[in-house]
């Protein structure tokens, strides 16, 4: 059977990849402009990508494979479209305000990028985040549904049922197919970033690394930042939330030992952080803190950036540290914030001043059983010689947190001052 | 264009409570929504409060058990409605909010044509 078929060329099959990663919300939302329906959109994208492992093996590679594929989904959708009435749909068509393209301007030489169309209807405040992210995934980067079921560790049925569930809403609601006016755009810009840095946060924080699905959310967030970044070149949000993925995880290399173990900021060997992504975020961090006020991306990001400059934990600038928190706290009143802020000004003025910013937290609900709180104290509470009390701080440590290699971390510290 | 049910949920004991003393401001506020949106709205009314609402349900034996109050007891219960003609859910996210809800919230339902 194998012996009939044309052996396909290695370097097709690696341009078709290459297509699949770079160009396929390209080729979707363009496609769907066609089809004005979201499931018949990517069957025709599905296609064309299939085709294209065929075609290209006899006619070539195309000089612009995002264009081919795009002529041939969209084709493809209009053959479609002749044979299903309308009567047929079970769905009404999505909602736009510009007509979509007539069969002549398929085929012009350039094509319209809609890729923003997609982003905003996948991450419309109507649709819940779960579901936002599943589509994003889906629509955006072109993951399969068993893919996204894995990076958040659920069935392929469950995630199937949750982004048909979305795609219908977006359908029978008329959520439209645009991006949305001027006077919407600061808080729908928002919601876009914050399903990007969600991506990213559950890519980064992953139980150890082991999970290469998650270093693939990394990366996902990592381009979805890239193409906002080339879609809305003038915003700062966008700039600050791509310089903060950039800066946080130039230190990728460095975050877990050899044996897996969890390697803190302070002990991380600084000479394997990727100094490319660094040099390219804090040139991002400097455009968007001209934005005044800078906005929470930004901030965060110039944290990041300061630890980044730093050439060891020691020599970090923890006053501008402190200084950066201080405005992240007014802008994002939230306690874990507060908690960061209170752990630099300890840095950068002492254990007792440390202590006493911490201790200002200590009736802050959320933070009663968050580990966090606790395992500061204590740490403090060991550079002031109050041993007695950085035990029981310790204790409470070890009794809130829930993480293995932070439970092996504290019992370590516990037996120091004990002994 | 597609019709939208916009559903106005309130609080009746926060709303009924006399030194709230906002009811005339709550219906200027729904007079010039009116006239503001007179274009876009297809229908629309308040409701008597849940107290005079009554329950219907089928029964196994073909008849309906017939209860007093509302359908779904609620804090925030069905107090008024409107029907509205906008492109898209955007536009009619953007009627919506300028509907007065000072003790509660709105829902938007896309009307499905029968």
């Amino acid at each position: 059977m194998s012996d009939a078929r044309r052996p396909l060329n290695a370097s097709v099959e690696a341009a078709v990849a290459e297509a699949h990663r770079r160009e396929w919300a390209f080729v979707l939302a363009a496609t769907v402009r066609v089809t004005g329906d979201i499931d018949l959109a990517e069957e025709c994208v599905q296609d064309a990508y299939a085709r294209a492992l065929a075609t290209w093996s006899t006619s070539g590679i195309p000089t612009k494979p995002g264009a081919w594929l795009t002529t041939t989904a969209r084709r493809r959708a209009i053959d479609l479209a002749r044979r299903v009435s309308t009567f047929d749909r079970a769905l009404p068509l999505l909602v736009e305000t510009t007509s979509a393209p007539g069969p002549g301007e398929l085929d012009m030489p350039e094509i319209p990028d809609d890729r923003l169309r997609l982003i905003f209807t996948c991450c419309h405040p109507a649709i819940g985040i779960d579901a936002q992210i599943a589509l994003t995934l889906r629509l955006l980067c072109g993951l399969t549904t068993a893919e996204v079921g894995r990076a958040f560790l659920v069935s392929e049925a469950t995630m199937a049922a949750r982004i048909t569930r979305a795609k219908k809403k977006i359908s029978l609601a008329g959520i439209p197919y645009r991006v949305p006016p001027v006077e919407e755009l600061p808080s729908r810009i928002e919601a876009v970033l914050s399903v990007v840095h969600l991506l990213y946060t559950t890519g980064h924080t992953a139980p150890v690394g082991a999970d290469l699905s998650r270093r693939d959310l990394v990366e996902r967030s990592l381009d979805l930042a890239r193409v906002l970044r080339t879609l809305l070149p003038d915003d700062a949000d966008v700039a600050g939330l791509l310089a903060l993925i950039l800066l946080t995880d130039a230190r990728r290399a460095t975050r877990l030992g050899d044996d897996g173990h969890l390697v803190l900021l302070a002990d991380q060997d600084r000479a394997h952080w990727d100094r490319a992504a660094i040099g390219e975020g804090i040139v991002l961090v400097r455009e968007a803190l001209r934005r005044r006020p800078p906005g929470r991306f930004a901030l965060m990001a110039a944290i990041a950036a300061v630890h980044a400059e730093a050439p060891s934990w020691d020599a970090t600038d923890w006053s501008e540290i402190v200084g950066l928190y201080d405005l992240l706290v007014e802008l994002w009143p939230s306690p874990v914030v507060a908690l960061n802020r209170a752990v630099a000004v300890g840095l950068a003025e002492g254990p007792a001043a440390g202590l006493a910013a911490l201790d200002a937290l200590a009736a802050e609900p959320l933070l009663a059983t968050y580990s966090y709180l606790a395992s500061a104290r204590a740490d403090f509470l060991r550079r002031l010689n109050r041993t007695s009390e950085a035990r029981v701080a310790y204790e409470e440590a070890l009794l809130l947190s829930e993480n293995a290699v932070e439970r092996a971390f504290l019992a370590e510290r516990l037996g120091q001052v004990n002994s | 264009m597609a019709e939208y049910l916009i559903l106005i949920y309130s609080d009746e004991t926060a709303r009924d409570t006399p030194e709230s003393g906002s009811s005339d401001e709550i219906m200027k506020g729904h007079q010039r929504f009116g006239e503001r949106n007179a274009a876009a709205l297809r229908g629309g009314n308040a409701l008597q409060p849940t107290s005079t609402a009554t329950s219907l349900r089928p029964d196994s034996s073909g008849g309906f058990v017939v209860t007093d109050g509302a359908f779904a007891e609620t804090k925030e219960a069905l107090g008024g409605y409107y029907i509205v003609e906008a492109a898209d859910l955007d536009e009619a996210l953007a009627l919506a909010k300028q509907i007065p809800s000072p003790f509660g919230g709105i829902e938007v339902r896309p009307i499905r044509p029968m």
